[in-house]
């Protein structure tokens, strides 16, 4: 995948991500349009699909709300590179199926507006606009399996089946 | 090799002889927290799972805290879900307006958290729940929807941080100030992906209400919990709550911590944390002077009574400043009993202070006090982040119940005395 770059600082917190005022929705429909409201008002309407999102440290931090990842992806993001994640929101995404990669050095190499090429099979980052290629840290295997079924929901639905 | 309280836990429910840090497991789970703001999503994730039937209805807690009493009609649907879901599934633990409270006291106070247990909310604050020995941690929506489905759930073994707390408190410097300052000195991701785990002479000494304050903050640093081990403060609490035959334990001796620090705090002054961090703690006598619309004494870090009763020895008989607005907000039903009670509740309402409902309201700027444009408050919450609390150009800073109170009455940030 290749997409253009939003690039923002550390500790995005989910308060920003999706504000508590828009949480009495948890639908796609109800949650995109607000994804990052209260960080960057004009990003809603700037984002196309495809677009990547490139944060600093803590991503995500703050509130266990999936809302916050629903929204992002749901805005059309189709990856988030930050050097770290907050623990739920590094769960969540997992869970919901938004592709995420921890990678400080990608993160130090490319800037906003920049256009970055992704391979989620092999975890590595290219740096369109200049040069620049780095690896991201591969998942844990358990947590890979978890992927490669497609998220947390198919893997339950998978076992709940098996069992009965 | 010896484990640590964390690591005990996972292992006995993961069905393990031990674990170390970054194993990666399946656990049976204790308790598995739902409140109006999660669950609706859940219930629908559930669906999609094909699940019909919650593994075990007596393990869920279902509480009615963040957007209640329904600000408005699309709140009012995420209770009715998570009502039918609760009358559907057989889950007595469900909580309702006016027998609940922000669920962060519910649990413990009814009963629900004991030392051993790992237990799930979906809600980030579910650390506060360690004050009691337990793993205690928050998940998603996704997440809550597999362990209703399955009873487990999937764990990596975290890494633990040893915290000892040491000397002795200055005058209204308490649980609060501790948590503030630690916070301060970690960053708010300098426990990531671990468990904060507090001992030393100030821990032993300290109440309950306390114990749950300092836990509680354990996310604001990262963490996945804020354990303690269970004492005899522990198992007297727990005796209060209707369990007498808790199982504590402890970190074994030669348990391996990834750090280990001290924090003497005799020197510690009272603490806020400014805008938009909780980490950005600074002795409160540096923000002396600036100017409150509102004060919100409360929320599962501060809502119970030892805090209303430092609030209400601050206030005296002197009233709220013209100019400012305090909220007091009962954690809980129970709680909201005892401050009338006691008499609490008078010297509030005659200070001018309200009293609301118990709920999260301005905590998470649902409902009941908002912030406008440019407005400053002071709350005893736990997070200050851009927007939490209203309006995004609003601003909040975190102190302990004693100097909100002596700001409410000075209209400013100032110090108890
Ligand atoms: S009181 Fe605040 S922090 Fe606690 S559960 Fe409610 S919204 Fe969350």
């Amino acid at each position: 995948m290749e997409g253009r770059v939003f690039k923002y600082g550390d500790n995005v917190d989910t308060d920003v991500i999706i504000p508590a005022r828009y949480c009495t929705g948890f639908t796609v429909a109800e949650l995109a349009p607000h994804a990052l409201e209260d960080l960057d008002a004009t990003f809603v309407e700037r984002v196309k699909p495809g677009d990547i999102i490139v944060a600093g440290r803590n991503f995500g931090c703050g509130s266990s709300r999936e809302n916050a990842p629903i929204a992002i992806k749901g805005a059309g993001v189709a990856c988030v590179i930050a050097s770290s994640f907050a623990r739920i929101f590094y769960r969540n995404s997992i869970n919901i199926g938004l592709p995420i990669l921890e990678c400080e050095e990608a993160v130090a190499g490319i800037e906003d507006g920049e256009q970055v090429r992704i391979n989620l099979d092999d975890g590595t980052i290219e740096n369109m606009s200049r040069s620049g290629k780095w690896q991201a840290a591969p998942f844990p295997e358990g947590i890979q399996e978890i992927i490669r079924m497609g998220g947390l929901a198919e893997y339950v639905k998978r076992r709940l089946a098996d069992d009965s | 090799m010896g484990m640590t309280i964390a690591e005990k836990i996972l292992a006995d429910k993961g069905g393990r002889a031990s674990v170390s840090p970054g194993d990666l497991l399946f656990a049976n789970v204790d308790r598995i927290l739902g409140t109006d703001v999660t669950c609706s999503l859940s219930i629908q994730v559930f669906n999609e799972m094909g699940a019909t039937k919650v593994h075990d209805p007596d393990k869920l807690v279902l509480v009615n805290d963040h957007f209640v009493p329904a600000k408005d009609i699309k709140a009012a649907q995420l209770s009715k879900n998570m009502r039918e879901f609760a009358a559907a599934q057989g889950v007595e633990n469900y909580f309702e307006v006016g027998r609940s409270g922000i669920c962060h006291a519910i649990l413990p106070d009814k009963g629900f958290v004991e030392p051993g247990f790992l237990i799930v909310g979906a809600d980030s604050h579910t650390c506060t729940h360690g004050a009691i020995g337990a793993l205690a941690t928050g998940i998603g929506s996704t997440d809550m929807s597999a362990a209703w489905a399955l009873g487990e759930l999937w764990f990596r073994v975290p890494e633990t941080i040893r915290i000892e707390i040491t000397g002795t408190l200055q005058p209204f410097v308490g649980p609060k100030d501790i948590i503030i300052h630690i916070i301060g000195k970690l960053g708010v991701e300098g426990a990531l992906y671990k468990v904060l785990e507090f001992h030393g002479p100030v821990i032993d000494s300290m109440s309950m209400d306390g114990r749950f304050t300092i836990s509680n903050m354990a996310i604001e640093a990262g963490a996945k919990s804020g354990i303690m081990a269970a004492d005899d403060i522990t198992l007297d609490y727990l005796r209060s709550v209707g369990i007498d035959r808790p199982q504590p334990f402890d970190s074994d001796p030669d348990a391996v911590y990834s750090d280990t620090i001290t924090f003497d705090i005799s020197q510690l002054k009272p603490q806020v944390a400014k805008p938009y961090l909780p980490s950005n703690a600074v002795d409160a006598e540096s923000v002396i002077g600036t100017h409150l619309d509102q004060v919100v004494i409360g929320s599962c870090t501060n809502g119970r009574m030892e805090d209303f009763q430092m609030a209400a020895n601050v206030l005296g008989d002197r009233s709220v400043h013209p100019h400012t607005r305090l909220l007091i907000i009962p954690s809980s039903q129970d709680i909201y009993l005892e401050l009338i009670n006691s008499g609490l509740a008078s010297i509030f309402v005659k200070a001018g202070a309200t009293i609301t409902p118990p709920t999260c309201g301005p905590c998470i700027g649902g409902h009941m006090g908002v912030l406008a444009e440019n407005e400053v408050g002071l709350y005893t919450t736990n997070r200050n982040f851009v927007g939490r609390n209203g309006h995004p150009d609003s601003k909040v800073y975190l102190s302990g119940p004693a100097v909100a109170a002596a700001s409410a009455v000075a209209g400013e940030i100032c110090l108890p005395d």
